[in-house]
């Protein structure tokens, strides 16, 4: 970093950048925040995600053609695969991970990791996290969390199988099934570091976007983004800790005895001696983590899909304070709906129509956020770029996951599509598929960012986008049907059921779009690392874009700005703004970075 | 804090470039560290509340469970757990007193609040240790039944309660220790209770004045006491007997009950010994003069926020536990 030179004078205190960094400190155990975010991006997204996509692939290619050999499954599988035809036990264990790391490591830590990390200190013009040691704590612990869990895969009898809710007794007792022993163990363990993990990330980004906004970064001027980052990591103070207590009962069950959980068990005739819990009492631990988790990972991707369709459309984002609210009712709805995991779990039908209501409220700012996407959009000078075309894919897979939301959300229609590929069908278009989306934008968007100015291959960016689009709906949108049709989820097979033999068919066309839409990542993997070192180095706000992580140089300093931080005068989204004369408040840029002042006789937006 | 705050300011609180809630990063992390870890205890004692709703008509009373003060016989509910409770919340006041010294720089009185803080802290921990001992050990032993129900037994011309070796006798059995160099593998026996089930049962048929008293609680709030005839009745439902409790079974009666205990004041027992470890890691650094040198003692108020947290947490946990 010494090489860079200093144009003007540096004789800032907090200037980071004169002391020698070896490889160690600048690669490893980092402490700036755009380097840990490169770390959360790799490890969580690409390798964690990497092995995610790679099991669902092979389980669908199991209920494509049930019963049927591949020499893949041999190879990868072993010998949970006879010659090559699937056991049962594994296809379990692939879904439970395959739910696991897609939640958890890739959507919670992945994306928050990656953009909060990245965006959170360049946008509200910090020059780095809060406590960089704490960030860099984090780091580790997720990455020691990941190592235990792709351990967990190995074990003898199997990695974790009981579904990524893990509900016991299936889960509390290694005799129930191969996967409660040693790979539920590691499970827990995984999940108990991932949970500090998470809270000494969430404590990090919380307070550096409380404390350590640069002048002028009042909250109504915040990006949206950094609202949603904001919110997100509150959320996640919350609810992870709930989870943490969850885990930590179902370990002493597990282990040391206790019947939390656990009641009246008979095993192969012998009645085991747990008395007195309750199941149910899991599921409502669980699930006051596992609903707020949702937006967790919901709302990152909503964020970073505002900013970029702003930025793509040249058009402010329309509801500023509508968007800010509806992120904070989100988050708030999200503490209060739990139940409605539970509508069938012999939970009190009277709860399951209060938690239906609450749960329905969540259409309300769900509709203003998607009604604002789509009024951004309005009239807008779309700049049709990667970033920009998944931002839209977002609101549509949004609004397509959401609708049928409505239906699952209430208590009575619930019942004929619970536990079936309904279910899987809507969670992954609203959460899965749209935060993954919102995450694509984000790369393309911020890789200059994160890469010193290169830029991604932008048709190897359409050829991403178009056939992940097409591929995701060809997967989700007939397992709606699927699933009205009564197929239930986490079976191994349905060939013992003859109603569903006809379903045969569209099981084998999910399939082939599910492999082609893994292939299409393996393009979007390819264009990233091509790009990290040969892609063109592109201008130094290569989007025309108001926020100031433009202003910071291409060239990665330690604490961002090479000289003073630059004060705020006005909110993130001048775009197209014009003076009573019609024509732009700068000469010939259709967008006034945040950093610019008030120019003569101009009106700040009331926003 | 500064309460004279002028109106030009106070437009610009959340403006940025300052800090909006006059709280450096560090403490703002604290607060919501505490936030978080409010969030996992409020997990353990809803969990609690559910399971003890569950079982609101069998659930021990906790006034005939924690009777006991150390170096004293007899029947002093709920003595001691105050006296503990009350040594936790003065050491919170001897906290507040180090952050107010902090405040003026007065690094000996920080020494010492700091000092009488850990003391009560130890004492807390040590009580605790104490009480689960005389919990695990139990104290007047009863009979589990096929249904895994525990029997207590009363004194009928007293009402008092009985303990086993009050009525139980002793029948001579042979009992041959079988030993390693006999070649055969076995399993190690694990602990006998001090009287088998039949000297329990031969005890309480030869003693007429012994009754037995169900988990069932009646519409007085007290439990259920059968008289001889049903007592005898019931006698034939035991299959063993249970003194004191472990994580399975416990002789107070449902078997939530102690693993709650166990669990919760576990829990916080161990936020409180991570407490005390901390404190004494400032409280050294207090007196090699860090603070004194930094110019401000930031770090006893972040670490005293913890402590009162901790306490508060004991509050509540006193209160469900053993208040109502």
């Amino acid at each position: 970093m010494s090489a860079t030179a200093h144009v003007d004078g540096h004789v800032h205190e907090d200037h980071g950048h004169h002391h020698k960094e070896t490889f160690v400190t600048k690669y490893i155990f980092s402490m700036d925040h755009k380097m840990i975010a490169k770390q959360y991006l790799i490890t969580g997204v690409l390798i964690m995600g990497f092995i995610g996509i790679a099991m669902s692939l092979m389980f669908r290619m199991q209920l494509a053609w049930p019963g049927e050999s591949f020499p893949i499954f041999e190879a990868l599988l072993g010998k949970w695969a006879p010659e090559g035809v699937m056991d049962a036990d594994v296809y379990l264990a692939l879904v439970t991970m395959h739910g696991t790391i897609m939640v958890f490591f890739v959507l919670t830590a992945g994306l928050s990791g990656t953009f909060s990390n990245l965006l959170i200190p360049l946008q509200i013009g910090a020059r780095d996290m809060a406590s960089g040691f704490l960030n860099m704590v984090s780091f580790w612990l997720f990455f020691v969390s990941c190592v235990i869990m792709v351990i967990s895969l190995f074990v003898e009898a199997g990695p974790a199988a009981a579904g990524w809710t893990i509900y016991p007794p299936l889960s509390a007792l290694p005799s129930a099934q191969a996967g409660s022993g040693l790979g539920m163990t590691l499970w827990l363990s995984s999940m108990a570091i991932f949970i500090a993990s998470s809270l000494l990330g969430s404590l990090n980004y919380i307070v550096t976007v409380i404390n350590l906004r640069t002048k002028g970064m009042s909250m109504t001027r915040l990006p949206l983004t950094i609202w949603a980052f904001f919110v997100t990591a509150i959320i996640g103070v919350i609810s992870f800790p709930v989870l943490l207590s969850a885990a930590l009962l179902l370990i002493m069950d597990r282990g040391f005895g206790t019947s939390f959980f656990l009641s009246d068990i008979f095993i192969q005739g012998e009645v085991l001696h747990y008395q007195g819990g309750s199941p149910v009492l899991f599921e409502h631990l669980f699930w006051f983590l596992g609903h707020p988790e949702v937006y967790i990972v919901l709302l990152p991707a909503l964020g970073i899909t505002s900013e970029v369709m702003s930025t793509n459309a040249r058009k402010p984002i329309f509801g500023y304070r509508a968007m800010v609210a509806s992120i904070l009712a989100i988050a708030f709805l999200s503490t209060i709906v739990w139940g409605h995991h539970m509508f069938i779990s012999g939970m009190n039908p009277f709860l399951g129509s209060v938690f239906t209501f609450t749960t329905l409220l969540i259409a309300i700012p769900s509709a203003v956020k998607s009604f604002n996407y789509i009024t951004t959009l309005w009239k807008g000078n779309l700049q049709m770029n990667p970033a920009m075309l998944f931002s839209i894919g977002l609101v549509s897979t949004f609004i397509t996951g959401g609708l049928t939301g409505i239906i699952l959300g209430d208590s009575t229609l619930d019942i004929n599509v619970h536990d079936t590929y309904f279910v899987v069908a809507h969670f992954h278009l609203v959460m899965g598929i749209s935060a993954l989306y919102g995450l694509f934008a984000g790369v393309y968007h911020w890789f200059p960012k994160m890469f010193e100015g290169r830029l991604m291959n932008k048709n190897l960016g359409y050829v991403h986008f178009w056939v992940t689009a097409i591929c995701a709906y060809g997967v989700f949108f007939p397992m709606h049907f699927v699933g009205m049709a009564g197929v239930p989820r986490r079976y191994y097979e349905n060939t013992a059921f003859p109603m569903f033999d006809e379903l045969a068919d569209i099981q084998v066309l999910m399939t082939v779009f599910a492999i082609t839409a893994g292939a299409a990542q393996l393009v979007f993997v390819g264009n990233f690392i091509y790009s990290m070192f040969y892609g063109k180095i592109g201008p130094k706000n290569p989007w025309k874009s108001n926020t100031l992580e433009w202003t910071t140089e291409q060239k990665h300093v330690h604490g961002n700005w090479d000289g003073p931080i630059p004060e705020v005068h006005r909110w993130a989204y001048d775009y197209s703004k014009v003076d009573e004369n019609g024509e732009y408040i700068l000469p010939g840029q259709d967008y006034v970075p945040q950093h610019i002042p008030l120019q003569q006789d101009e009106e700040e937006l009331n926003h | 804090m500064n309460s004279t705050v002028t109106t030009a300011e106070e437009t610009n609180v959340w403006g940025g470039g300052n800090q909006p809630l006059g709280a450096s990063y560090g403490k703002l992390m604290m607060w919501f560290f505490l936030v978080s870890d409010a969030l996992t205890f409020s997990g353990f004692l809803a969990a609690y509340g559910f399971s003890r709703f569950k079982f609101i008509e069998t659930w021990p009373i906790a006034d005939e469970v924690f009777t006991h003060v150390p170096f004293f016989h007899g029947n002093y509910p709920m003595i001691y757990v105050a006296f503990m409770t009350f040594i936790l919340i003065m050491s919170s006041v001897t906290m507040v007193l180090a952050v107010d010294a902090g405040h003026k720089m007065k690094k000996n009185a920080v020494i010492w609040y700091m000092f009488a803080t850990i003391i009560g802290g130890a004492i807390f921990v040590g009580s605790q240790a104490w009480e689960w001992g005389t919990f695990i050990k139990g104290d007047h032993g009863a009979l589990e039944t096929k249904g895994g129900r525990i029997l207590q037994f009363v004194k009928a011309d007293s009402g008092e309660r009985a303990a086993l070796r009050d009525f139980a006798v002793t029948i001579p059995g042979e009992r041959v220790a079988h030993e390693r160099k006999n070649g055969i593998w076995f399993f190690d026996e694990g602990e006998l209770p001090t009287y088998s089930l039949n000297e329990v049962i031969e005890g309480f048929k030869a003693d007429p004045n012994i009754l037995i008293r169900t988990e069932l609680i009646n519409e007085e709030g007290e439990k259920t006491l059968l008289d001889r005839k049903a007592s005898l009745a019931k006698l034939a439902d035991a299959t063993m007997v249970v003194e004191g409790a472990n994580l399975i079974r416990n002789e107070y009666g449902s078997r939530l009950f102690a693993d709650f205990f166990f669990f919760i004041t576990g829990f916080h027992g161990f936020h409180v010994f991570s407490g005390v470890v901390i404190n004494i890691i400032i409280f050294f650094n207090v007196i090699l003069g860090t603070y004194e040198r930094r110019g401000h003692y930031e770090m006893v108020e972040k670490i005293g926020l913890y402590w009162h947290f901790v306490d508060l947490v004991w509050v509540f946990v006193f209160t469900f536990f053993y208040l109502v």
